[in-house]
């Protein structure tokens, strides 16, 4: 059981997140972390492959060098090897540039199963594992809260907007978990330190077959023309509840004729 | 331009946020067509019409019937290619999320999400995306066609603008790896009362109701105001009320006239999902919790105190 998981670096949550309005593009210059649900992400991949008591994780990466430190967390969690995409050719890729360059690195790869955090806390996006199961034109199961492996399939629970859906999946599959799906441990210390000594690819476009044009700005069919701050919320106004709370909120709901 | 919106049902209804981008793009003048894929779904059809779709396609098939992305993206790939439809809008959900991203990849287009706005410029289009936990407005621009774009839920009010529509039944022809994955069951939750994403007002709870019987406050409230009870991830996920009321980010987003949030701390997956609503009442014991760095009214008091009264005070307005 060969299991990959695709991992994002994203700016730590204490960094308060900006566009560089010159580049259109994150700044991404300040203290970075592994996408908070791509470590459940690496979480479930270890689990399933403790229960089949046999395989291989690997985690895989679009980014720059700088992104090998959350690749050496993963390792430090327990994944087995790392392989991080850093090529200039590939910087400012969109969905279907990113998702054209790690189909590329997944194909070379060949797992059994594919997993994805549902959701990349810097661009709210939730998009790309399918895209990515398209371009290897396999299942897909999405916002999974509960995966089990068995007889050649992965069978997985999907929190809807309407309650939940229990979605099987013939192997090779590609699955994006929500956070929901388990609590990520901690590297120990030996993990961290033993991180070290397992092996981090770090590989270029060339190196795996993708042509230029359909990575970076060139394979992309996006593009941010502008920026601007959003429409002001009006006013926000905090008050102490001294007993008269309630009377003051139905005075501010007549004010608004929404009494 | 041609524009095509795809139409999410549930059970026998379309989907209030597929209606509203249905009249968006209605309004753009666009030559605007729908498409309904499912199973039984022709029925819906004329429903389309009335919200400016002067085309509908009717994907009615077996295979289409579990909520399940691949086969739709076939049903789409097929549908763009065939008619040369320049713009793709879907209204952002669960399911919509993957069929998007997945025909994005299969017709190497490009595709914007989290769009709040859609404007016509230049003979093309650009969205206005809502970035950085609502910090930013960017705006965005597709290099080639199809066009394709996911709008929040809520981003547009449904209009019924009276048409009829031409109903076209397509041939379903699925791909091997889109028949690999299959709905096992469904266990929906069917809530009683209004459901939050059609209602006006949402009087919505979180951990500081201190337990289940809490959200009993909410429902009063709810009742007196007219409105629905939403929850937060957290006290669903403790059992205190179910799922079909969450919202944020792994729940519903929803946009009512006004949100009344209780005992709710404000976090950024919480704040995803009513961030757009009109006005925002909040009731929290803690100052600081980032609730009130977007309410429009903030009041820092024991909700346990505040409700009960409010609920009394808004009936006895109410009755006079």
């Amino acid at each position: 059981m060969k299991i990959a998981v695709c991992v994002k670096q994203v700016p730590d949550a204490t960094v308060t997140k900006r566009i560089d309005p010159t580049t259109k593009r994150l700044d991404r210059s300040g203290e970075s972390t592994l996408n908070p649900v791509d470590a459940n992400a690496v979480e479930e991949a270890l689990r399933l492959k403790e229960a089949t008591g046999e395989g291989e994780v690997v985690v895989l990466s679009l980014g720059p060098e700088k992104a090998l430190d959350s690749l050496r967390k993963a390792l430090a969690m327990g994944a087995d090897r790392a392989v991080l995409v850093a090529d200039d050719g590939a910087a400012g890729s969109d969905l279907v540039a990113t998702s054209a360059v790690l189909a590329g690195a997944l194909e070379r790869e060949n797992a059994d199963l594919v997993l994805f955090g549902q959701q990349a806390s810097d661009s709210d996006g939730a998009v790309l594992w399918a895209a990515v199961a398209e371009r290897l034109r396999r299942p897909m199961i999405s916002q999974a809260a509960e995966l089990t492996l068995a007889d050649g399939a992965i069978t997985g629970k999907r929190q809807t907007e309407f309650g939940y859906d229990v979605i099987r999946a013939s192997l090779p599959a590609v699955v994006a978990v929500a956070d929901s799906i388990n609590e990520p441990r901690y590297p120990s210390l030996k993990g961290i330190m033993g991180a070290k000594k397992k092996p981090q690819d770090v590989v270029s476009l060339s190196e795996l077959g993708i042509d230029a044009g359909s990575a970076g700005e060139e394979g992309s069919r996006t593009e941010v023309l502008g920026l601007s701050d959003p429409p002001a919320r009006g006013d926000t106004r905090t008050i102490e509840d001294d007993g008269s709370g309630a009377e003051k909120i139905v005075e501010f709901l007549a004010e608004k004729r929404l009494l | 331009m041609t524009t095509l919106v795809f139409l999410e049902h549930h059970g026998n209804e379309l989907q209030k946020s597929s209606l509203g981008v249905l009249s968006k793009a209605a309004q753009l003048g666009d030559d605007v067509a729908a498409v309904i894929a499912g199973s039984g779904v022709e029925p819906l059809a004329s429903e389309a019409g009335k919200f400016g779709a002067a085309m509908v396609y009717v994907a009615d098939d077996e295979r289409l019937d579990a909520p399940l992305p691949q086969p739709r993206v076939d049903v789409l790939a097929r549908l763009v290619q065939e008619r040369g439809i320049e713009n793709v809008l879907f209204a952002q959900s669960i399911l919509t999320a993957d069929v998007a991203a997945a025909l994005a990849a299969r017709l190497d287009a490009g595709l914007n999400w989290q769009l709040v706005d859609l404007v016509a410029q230049d003979g093309g289009l650009v969205g206005k995306q809502s970035a950085l936990g609502d910090s930013v407005l960017v705006d965005v621009g597709w290099r080639s066609t199809p066009r394709l774009a996911l709008f929040r839920a809520g981003a547009f009010d449904p209009t019924e603008q009276g048409g009829t529509a031409n109903v076209e039944k397509l041939d379903v022809e699925l791909e091997e790896h889109s028949l690999a994955a299959e709905m096992l069951e469904q266990a929906h939750e069917e809530s009683s009362g209004p459901s939050i994403e059609d209602a006006d007002v949402i009087v919505a709870g979180g951990r500081g109701l201190g337990g289940p019987e809490g959200f009993g406050l909410m429902e009063e409230l709810a009742k007196a105001l007219g409105g629905a009870v939403g929850a937060t991830r957290a006290v669903v996920d403790a059992g205190w009320y179910p799922y079909a009321s969450q919202v944020g980010q792994t729940g519903k987003t929803v946009a009512p006239t006004l949100y009344v949030a209780c005992g709710i701390s404000g976090a950024i997956q919480h704040k995803v999902g009513m961030q757009s609503s009109r006005v925002i009442v909040a009731i929290n014991k803690d100052a600081n919790a980032p609730i009130f760095e977007f309410a429009d009214l903030g009041v820092v008091g024991d909700l346990h105190q505040i409700v009960p009264k409010l609920t009394e005070l808004v009936r006895a307005r109410k009755s006079s």
